[in-house]
């Protein structure tokens, strides 16, 4: 039953403000939330939602502010500051985007961890195990609980997650990003999920910067920007162009689908197969032509790391052919670069650029060799300068400097170091993989404008992702890898989401029957 | 053939599990700390302090047990020293540890030779003695291979049954194994990470010390410099070789033992003709290979060697 009748609400971050350095990460910021109530903490990166639940949980402590949480007898209290175990204890669940798991226990055991004194003598996993089959009916978060963690999937590592909340009995639970690692289906599942706790009285909490299920799934919106809440009203006020611009800041050109003018094939696998275990890819067969975007949709951990390593030279297939512009690819990363692949990779800071490194060092690091920048073995720091100056300004990289190190730049613009590094050697593939991932709306749109202006000078762009709004705003043509096979890649036109989002769970890869 | 006689001998039974028993003590006790993510290079020092605090104490008066007592208490001191460097400071787990061996190394030492200046020949106390188990011990061949052994050698088998018990029966070890996987897990459930593991360390590191202990108390009965031999590196392969298993690193002590047990009579028989350095080099070898074969697989704690700090991602 919601509780609405005390009119206290069970939760109330008071003038929460969080300091870093120079960098305000949370400046008075006031919420709410009521019993029954799913509110959507809508920002960009680095707008602060994520502090801002830490500070609730406890991880972090404010600076100044209060948090208050309803005690049962309906007056509002304080929340003891940096203890994870009050905020437990107070009723606050909360699952972390990156799951907090013992990968090497069962589900259950991650679940009972803590909620017994450390020195009894031995647990009671059959009053836990009773308890949780309730939950689970009640909720309806099917999971088997005796899987060590590391067996199963990470939409059902997700619901042990919730169990382990709803186990210590949270009123309130507050999600960091929960559909970032799910598919469209499994998404809709969670939020079935979410409306049904909030029916019972719970009250949550989830963070996103998806606009389609801020507005699909809240009853109220709550949009945080440098660090400040700039809107709180009820989604059914909103519209989606009204929310991304009060996200940003200002109105936002997203990049438009144009179409691509695609030529011979270039880049062809034939009956390919390479890796093992998980990140295995079986018998793929896939041509992409120049002057076009193929988009692999997939959820990640499906042979996708593995297909990109073969392309960039870092994995030698077990069986077929690659073939690049006719001849066969080496399998050697060096020998890739020089024959024209660029790879944009997944993690940027840890495979895109050398953090501890210049930024004019990162720009030319794959074209060190060539006689631009060296001449007998020695570099012409004069020219890397030149190089780099001009990169800066036409990707407007923002930096101090060429010699900034580029650890401590912002991911979008570590991203635009690696798209100027990549994109203006004149590659004839281009390899992006989650390019737009963690970067928000601004420097996402300046990463698609850079992909299809590439293919529009007659590049074959791979783009690896799972954002599906990112696929059909980009690709001319869309495949689905799903446990390491691929099916034959669709015109975009003839794709709709929803079958691109049940191929990507595994429902038979049909290719051209599915238009 | 002499290899077959000296498998048959009772004799070299018992002296494999002999050779074993500082290694069982040795490897639970590193097996603990890296079960919850902290590596112990301090372990081959922490011998060394068991061997000397546990010798000494009994040489001023105090009882057998009593000597055990302090061995362990000094070993978790040293523990508690590795755990605030390494867990909320940090630090190199590699770097600390060898720091914690060539330090609890020298201070050891150091005492020794403080509280006797002048002594050529290490002073003696009256060691434990080998237990005469009613039926048991008098049993043929079984009794004197197996149940010949020190109240020690069945302290450091309880302790095999305790730490397993502990381990993955009790919450306690569900926290500990949870924080050797993912400290994160730990901290979200309201547990600290900082307390779990520094304990942890210290717990493992007083089990180290009780290793050292036995050499002084047990299988001799005075201290010696450079007793320790090595024997603390051996436990940090065999945890490895046991795939960080309670019983594993049992079967894995005394396999070891008896390679080397083996081999000291196999110098006996035909050490006239090849070196005994040879010999002395097989269980090491042994040791090396069988890392090779069974570390491969092994499945080592994922947080292992990873410092935790509060709200980091």
């Amino acid at each position: 039953m919601p509780e609405t009748e005390s009119g206290h609400p069970l939760l109330s971050l008071q003038n929460i403000t969080k300091i870093f350095g120079d960098l305000v990460a949370n400046g008075n910021v006031n919420l709410d939330l009521h019993a029954g109530e799913i509110v959507a903490l809508l920002g960009e990166n680095g707008a602060g939602k994520t502090t801002l639940m830490n500070i609730l949980f406890g991880h972090y402590v404010a600076d100044q502010g209060r948090v208050m949480v309803r005690h049962p007898s309906g007056i509002l209290v304080d929340l003891e500051p940096g203890a994870p175990q009050a905020a437990l204890e107070a009723g606050i669940g909360m699952i972390h985007q990156h799951f907090t798991l013992a990968e090497n226990l069962t589900g259950l055991e991650n679940i009972v961890l803590g909620t017994e004194s450390l020195f009894s003598r031995r647990f009671s996993r059959s009053k836990a195990r009773a308890k949780l089959q309730e939950l689970m009916q009640s909720s309806g978060l099917e999971v088997d609980l005796d899987l060590r963690v590391s067996k199963l999937a990470v939409g059902e590592r997700q619901r042990v997650e919730i169990l382990k909340a709803l186990y210590r009995d949270a009123r309130i639970l507050v999600l960091d990003e929960p559909t970032a690692v799910l598919t469209p289906q499994e998404s809709d599942s969670l939020f079935k999920t979410l409306k049904l706790l909030a029916a019972k009285g719970m009250a949550i909490i989830f963070i996103s910067h998806k606009m389609a299920e801020v507005l699909g799934a809240s009853d109220r919106v709550a949009v945080l920007r440098g660090g400040r809440i700039v809107a709180d009203l009820p989604t059914s006020q909103c519209n989606r162009h009204q929310l991304a611009e009060v996200m940003v800041g200002h109105s936002v050109q997203t990049a438009e689908r144009k179409p691509g003018y695609p030529e011979d094939e270039t880049l062809v696998f034939a009956g390919v197969s390479a890796g093992d275990g998980r990140e295995q890819i079986e018998n793929v067969n896939l041509a992409l032509r120049k002057g076009e975007i193929i988009g692999l949709a997939g959820v990640s951990g499906n042979g996708q790391s593995t297909l990109a390593k073969v392309i960039s030279g870092l994995k030698i297939p077990t069986a077929g052919s690659v073939q690049l512009n006719g001849k066969p690819l080496k399998a050697n990363a060096a020998a890739a670069i020089k024959s024209g692949v660029a790879r944009i990779p997944e993690d940027r800071h840890h495979d895109g650029i050398v953090g501890a490194m210049s930024v004019e060092e990162n720009l030319v690091l794959e074209e060190i060799r060539k006689p631009a920048y060296q001449r007998f073995g020695l570099l012409r720091f004069n020219e890397i300068r030149k190089r780099a100056q001009e990169a800066i300004k036409a990707y407007d990289i923002r930096c101090s400097g060429p010699l900034a190190v580029s650890r401590l730049l912002s991911g979008g613009n570590i991203q635009k170091i690696v798209l100027a590094r990549t994109l203006d050697q004149q590659p004839d593939i281009v390899l992006a993989v989650q390019p737009s991932r963690g970067l928000d709306v601004g420097a996402t749109a300046d990463v698609h404008r850079r992909l299809q202006e590439a293919r529009d000078r007659g590049a074959g762009v791979l783009l690896i992702s799972e954002d599906l709004d990112e696929l059909f705003q980009l690709s001319d043509r869309i495949a689905v890898i799903h446990r390491g096979h691929i099916c034959e890649p669709v015109e975009t036109e003839k794709l709709d989401k929803k079958q691109v989002g049940l191929m990507m769970a595994g429902q038979s890869i049909k290719g051209e029957q599915a238009a | 053939m002499e290899y077959i006689d000296i498998l048959l001998s009772a004799n070299f039974w018992a002296a494999a599990i002999r050779i074993a028993t500082p290694l069982i003590f040795g490897v639970l006790g590193a097996l603990v700390c890296e079960r919850a993510g902290v590596l112990n290079l301090g372990i081959e020092g922490i011998f060394v302090v068991g061997a000397m605090c546990g010798w000494m104490a009994v040489w001023l008066g105090a009882g057998l047990w009593g000597g055990i007592l302090v061995a362990a208490l000094a070993g978790a001191f040293f523990g508690l020293l590795h755990g605030i460097l390494t867990v909320p400071l940090g630090l190199s787990q590699h770097v600390s540890g060898l720091g914690i061996t060539m330090f609890a190394t020298s201070v050891s030492y150091f005492t020794y030779r403080t509280a006797l200046p002048k002594v050529s020949s290490p002073p003696r106390i009256e060691a434990f003695q080998p237990l005469d188990i009613p039926v048991l011990s008098d049993l043929p061949f079984i009794g004197p291979a197996l149940f010949q052994q020190t109240s020690m050698t069945f302290l450091a088998l309880a302790m095999v049954l305790l730490v397993s018990y502990v381990l993955y029966r009790t919450p306690l070890g569900l926290a500990i194994r949870a924080v050797g996987d993912n400290p994160s897990a730990v901290e979200a459930q309201g547990l600290s990470v900082f307390a779990l593991r520094i304990g942890a360390i210290m717990a493992g590191s007083a089990l180290m010390a009780l290793g050292g202990a036995f050499l002084t108390m047990s299988a001799f009965d005075a201290f010696f410099f450079g007793m320790i031999n090595g024997r603390g590196w051996i436990c940090i392969a065999l945890v490895v070789f046991a795939s960080w298993r309670p019983g594993k690193a049992l079967l894995g002590a005394l396999l070891f033992g008896a390679f080397d047990a083996f081999q000291i009579r196999l110098q006996n028989e035909v050490g006239a003709v090849i070196p005994s350095q040879v010999f002395l080099m097989i269980p090491y070898l042994l040791s090396i290979v069988a890392l090779v074969l069974v570390a491969r697989k092994a499945d080592y704690p994922r947080a292992l060697l990873q410092p935790y700090f509060r709200g980091q991602r």
